[in-house]
């Protein structure tokens, strides 16, 4: 097969970025900024292209660039893309540089590291979405942690340490209890293979071989890693930490793209590799799932300082991801896919919005507004059109996701009771009143604080950051199709894997 | 004493390093004052020799009635002491004057206790690697305490001295006992009467013995106790030195004396012993460091739990594991010489500046050995994309091949541990502001040193295909 190397270029043009960036004078924060600007609008331009050369009515890999790398291990470079993997590097590529914009005043000390570290985790996180080869997703995988590590600890607030360690912890252990099952199954290869391999396409052929009770120990190596990542229910705690510790910048790739690499990785890896132990754990996870989503909404409710309230509403939102994966039907794993879209918009935009009214008031406790609305309006109103959107509002992207998610579990044949749709649609309700009523208390009301008269509405470019975003915000309410389309054969072919284990082994005999 | 010239060929980074130590002592003689000769000379003298070492890797031969081995994995070994002691050199330069402590009889006894590690790793015989053993670890017991000025080097000196003594009866005795059943010395021999002997109390005996008295020279837990003392108390470069090389040629004896049994499985009578070892040292390195405050306690800690990482590929016994063991041993070495470089340049004249607290702030100081340090506790802590993590991957690849899962699984659990302490660095250097300040003295040649050493961890980390392939083929 031909190489493509388009995938390789956007992966690459920001770690290049970032070294030419390492290079420039430290007093040069102009140039710094604008030089990080620069080249993630370039990985922005080629992941654009790759959309607009992709076939969405083919549901193999596309853009496929493979070499041997580690001889000895038969470890391969190799990259390629579907539609979900797709959806999720536009995402990304998207979010980069508006956050870049966004911490354009707010980062004023060590500009040149800030710039470095971003692009570096840019690299990592598309390196996630498009490694085909588990040595190379673990690299990617692993390497993101230490720039998302130091973005926290060096910019992040009063407790950043402790929030910057608790989070490198958390997603260690989980990553290295899945590289021992990556190492597991690649040793397991040998066997029917003949030779060891981590390449995912041969992997599919193997891994739905195991007995379905050692499935189960991969499924959780696995699922374990991803699961501390999506954050699933119980595993969240570290999640408030690092959101609330976390500069504007941070919180926004975080919720915005980190997140979505536990979900993806449930998707990508969990679902296909180990058919057997999916159907037999899903009810299970699908539990943790609707526990998050009410709990997350339970909590998000009573938080006093509004980044908080957003974090907990991104367990629930996520939540909703993860029973719309494990429900295995066309149209959850559908609204699942746009669910992590939609969840990476809208609280993108809700963290940016409380980043632009600390970076004035340099407090997120919702007690201290009150009736800024009068005083700022433009803030008041994309403030409530984020949280509409996030509550899922008929028209804005979160009902697409949401909706679908609900209807896709209802049906579903592996999860087989409708209690599971009951609850979780409990989590819609919810969201409307932690959203809401947080609006309320920050919008509406009695101007009491004097502090506040004084507060200047949002600025030209923090207009310009939030512009785009709502402009895809109501895109995917009106006219999903857009990207729903492009995942729909990935999806279906997930689908196919997990139903039909033994074909894929049937495929292998042959 | 040669049977044709082609082993006189095969044994020449043997005799460039004796003529070198030779060279070495007549100057020293004759010119007291020529440190900066010495220096020089030792450093092009390992270049050179570890340059021929690998220049000769294809020569595989058993020489010398039987009595050592040259070619293959003998000499990647014989290239790791000697880049070793290289970089040791070109850190001590600037870190003697520091130290007080400009002898030319340093870098004699660096050259001698490199040929001792070359013996040990081209043995054939029990007793060549005694031979070998003893050069070494007497050079070593001299080297900790080369500032008679200093208590706390006597102190490391004496105690290193007392226990590698009691270690090396262990040896003695396991030497005798092994001697005494299979009526040889010779490990060919010993190795295929292994099978038929294993039922033999007195000759398990011997071995186990055998392998407790190394497992002290690689620091694995119990019989750990000198190590934090000794690398606190040694001077920071010979820390490094023990830490990397000493290791690493008490591995290759290991290496040497069991490797005609690994293919064929009866190692598998010790991989009980070697996983219980193993096990203990990684956590109990990784636990104990967390509470170290002195950096160099704290790297000590750090080679006890990587010696417990480096035993799991001995235990996995197949070629897998020794690739991985060989492949760890270097990158480790790479990880440590840069970690203790950075302390040693650090290091102010009274060896203060050894608290992990005195780097508070040092992104802002010294951002180039702050960005460095913090590479090297990524690699060590086994995060990618850094040889340390390719290194450990492969070992524990090794172990699951061999139906050790349980073995790999506790080695990462053990990995998490041993992040926390290797992150605080990271976390003092660069979130923590500092109070007082730092005064370093520059170094160049220390410089290019930790850039030859973080260079080549980053480049293993991203194509460790070459190396690799080098080890496999020299197997």
């Amino acid at each position: 097969m031909e190489n493509n190397f388009l995938l390789t270029y956007l992966i690459f043009t920001p770690l290049i970025g970032s070294l030419i960036i390492l290079s420039v004078k430290n007093e040069k924060t102009e140039l710094i900024k604008n030089l990080g600007l620069f080249f993630s609008i370039i990985t922005f331009i080629v992941s654009l292209i790759i959309y607009f050369s992709f076939d969405s009515n083919n549901s193999d890999f596309q853009f496929i660039h493979k070499f041997k790398w580690i001889d000895g291990i038969n470890v391969f470079y190799f990259v390629g893309i579907d539609g979900i993997s797709l959806l999720l590097i536009l995402l990304t590529t998207f979010i980069t540089p508006l956050t870049l914009i966004s911490s354009w005043s707010s980062i004023e000390h060590k500009v040149k590291e800030f710039t470095f570290f971003m692009l570096l985790l840019e690299t990592g996180m598309l390196g996630v979405f498009a490694s085909l080869d588990l040595f190379l997703f673990y690299i990617f995988w692993e390497a993101m942690l230490i720039p998302m590590y130091f973005i926290i600890g060096i910019w992040g607030g009063r407790e950043r340490i402790y929030a910057a360690i608790k989070f490198f912890l958390y997603t260690m252990l989980g990553s290295l209890l899945m590289l021992v099952a990556i190492i597991w199954i690649a040793v397991y290869s040998v066997n029917i293979l003949g030779g060891f391999t981590t390449d995912f396409t041969e992997l599919l052929k193997v891994a739905p071989t195991i007995t379905r009770d050692l499935q189960i120990w991969m499924f959780l190596a696995f699922g374990l890693s991803f699961a501390i990542k999506v954050p699933l229910f119980p595993f969240h705690t570290w999640l408030p930490d690092a959101h609330v510790q976390a500069p504007t910048a941070g919180s926004v790739i975080l919720a915005g793209v980190l997140l979505k690499m536990g979900t993806y990785g449930l998707l990508r890896f969990n679902l296909p590799l180990f058919p057997d132990a999916t159907i037999l754990m899903a009810p299970y996870i699908s539990i943790l799932a609707v526990i998050g989503i009410i709990y997350g909404a339970l909590v998000a409710m009573v938080q006093t300082d509004m980044k908080k309230l957003v974090a907990y509403s991104s367990v629930s939102h996520l939540g909703f991801v993860v029973l719309g994966i494990f429900a295995v039907t066309t149209e959850s794993i559908q609204g699942a896919v746009i669910q992590m879209i939609n969840h990476g918009l809208s609280t993108g935009a809700l963290f940016l919005l409380v980043g632009v009214i600390y970076e004035r008031t340099h407090t997120r406790e919702i007690s201290e507004y009150g009736g800024i609305a009068k005083v700022v309006p433009f803030f008041a109103f994309s403030l409530l059109f984020a949280s509409l959107s996030s509550i899922g509002l008929p028209g804005l992207n979160g009902f697409i996701g949401e909706f679908l998610i609900l209807l896709g579990s209802f049906k579903s044949g592996v999860l087989n009771s409708w209690w599971f749709t009951v609850f979780a649609a409990s989590g819609v309700i919810f969201a409307a009143v932690y959203l809401l009523w947080m609006y309320q208390r920050v919008a509406f009301g009695e101007l009491k604080n004097p502090k506040l008269e004084k507060l200047t509405d949002m600025n030209s470019r923090e207009i310009f950051v939030l512009i785009p975003i709502f402009i895809f915000i109501v895109w995917i309410g009106i006219y999903p199709s857009t990207f729903l389309n492009l995942s729909e054969k990935a999806v279906k072919k997930v689908i196919y894997q997990v139903n039909n284990p033994i074909n894929v082994s049937n495929i292998l005999e042959k | 004493m040669f049977n044709n010239l082609q082993e006189f060929y095969n044994f020449i980074p043997m005799i460039l390093i004796g003529a070198g130590i030779l060279i070495s002592v007549s100057v020293e003689l004759f010119s007291k004052k020529n440190l900066v000769f010495m220096s020089w000379f030792s450093i092009i003298l390992f270049f050179v020799v570890g340059m021929v070492s690998l220049w000769t890797i294809d020569a595989k031969s058993v020489i010398l009635q039987n009595m050592v081995a040259t070619g293959g994995y003998v000499n990647i070994f014989y290239a790791l002491f000697n880049f070793t002691a290289m970089i040791v050199c070109l850190l001590s330069i600037e870190y003697l004057k520091k130290y007080d402590a400009l002898f030319g009889e340093y870098y004699i006894l660096l050259q001698t206790s490199v040929l001792g590690m070359m013996l040990m790793a081209a043995a054939k015989d029990l007793f060549v690697i005694f031979l070998g053993l003893e050069l070494m670890s007497v050079s070593f017991y001299v080297l900790a305490g080369i500032n008679r000025k200093r208590a706390n080097a006597i102190e490391a000196s004496l105690k290193y001295f007392l226990l590698g003594a009691f270690a090396t009866g262990f040896i003695v005795y396991g030497i005798a006992l092994i001697y005494g059943t299979s009526q040889s010395t010779s490990i060919d021999i010993i190795a295929s009467k292994f099978i038929e002997l294993s039922g033999n109390l007195l000759f398990i005996s011997g071995v186990l013995l055998f392998l407790i008295g190394f497992s002290f020279k690689i620091a694995a837990f119990p019989f750990h106790m000198w190590v934090p003392d000794v690398y606190q108390g040694s001077p920071s470069t010979i820390s490094a030195f023990f830490s990397t090389a000493g290791k690493t040629a008490a591995f290759s004896a290991i290496i040497v004396s069991f490797f005609a049994l690994f293919s064929s499985g009866a190692t598998k009578i010790i991989t009980p012993f070697l996983s219980v070892i193993a096990v203990f040292s990684m956590f109990f390195g990784s636990i104990v460091a967390i509470s170290q405050t002195n950096i160099k306690r704290m790297l000590a800690y750090s080679s006890i739990s990587n010696a417990g990482y480096l035993v799991i590929g001995l235990a996995a016994s197949n070629s897998e594991g020794i690739a991985g063991v060989i492949f760890y041993l270097t990158a480790y070495s790479l990880m440590n010489l840069g970690a203790f470089g950075i302390v040693s340049i650090i290091e102010s004249k009274e060896e203060k500046n050894l608290d992990i607290y005195d780097y508070s702030g040092l992104s802002n100081k010294q951002p180039l050995l702050a960005g460095l340090l913090s590479l090297l506790m990524f690699s060590l802590a086994g995060i990618p994309p850094f040889a340390g993590f390719f290194g450990k991957y492969y070992i524990f690849m090794a172990a699951i091949k061999s139906d050790l899962t349980i073995l790999a699984i506790l080695g990462v659990l053990s990995s998490v541990i041993s992040v926390y302490f290797y992150l605080r660095l990271v976390v003092i250097m660069y979130f923590k502001e500092s109070e007082n300040s730092l005064e370093i003295s520059q170094s160049n040649t220390g410089l290019i040193a930790l850039f030859i050493s973080c260079l080549l961890i980053v480049v293993l980390g991203i194509f460790p295909g070459s190396f690799l392939s080098i080890i496999n083929s020299a197997l």
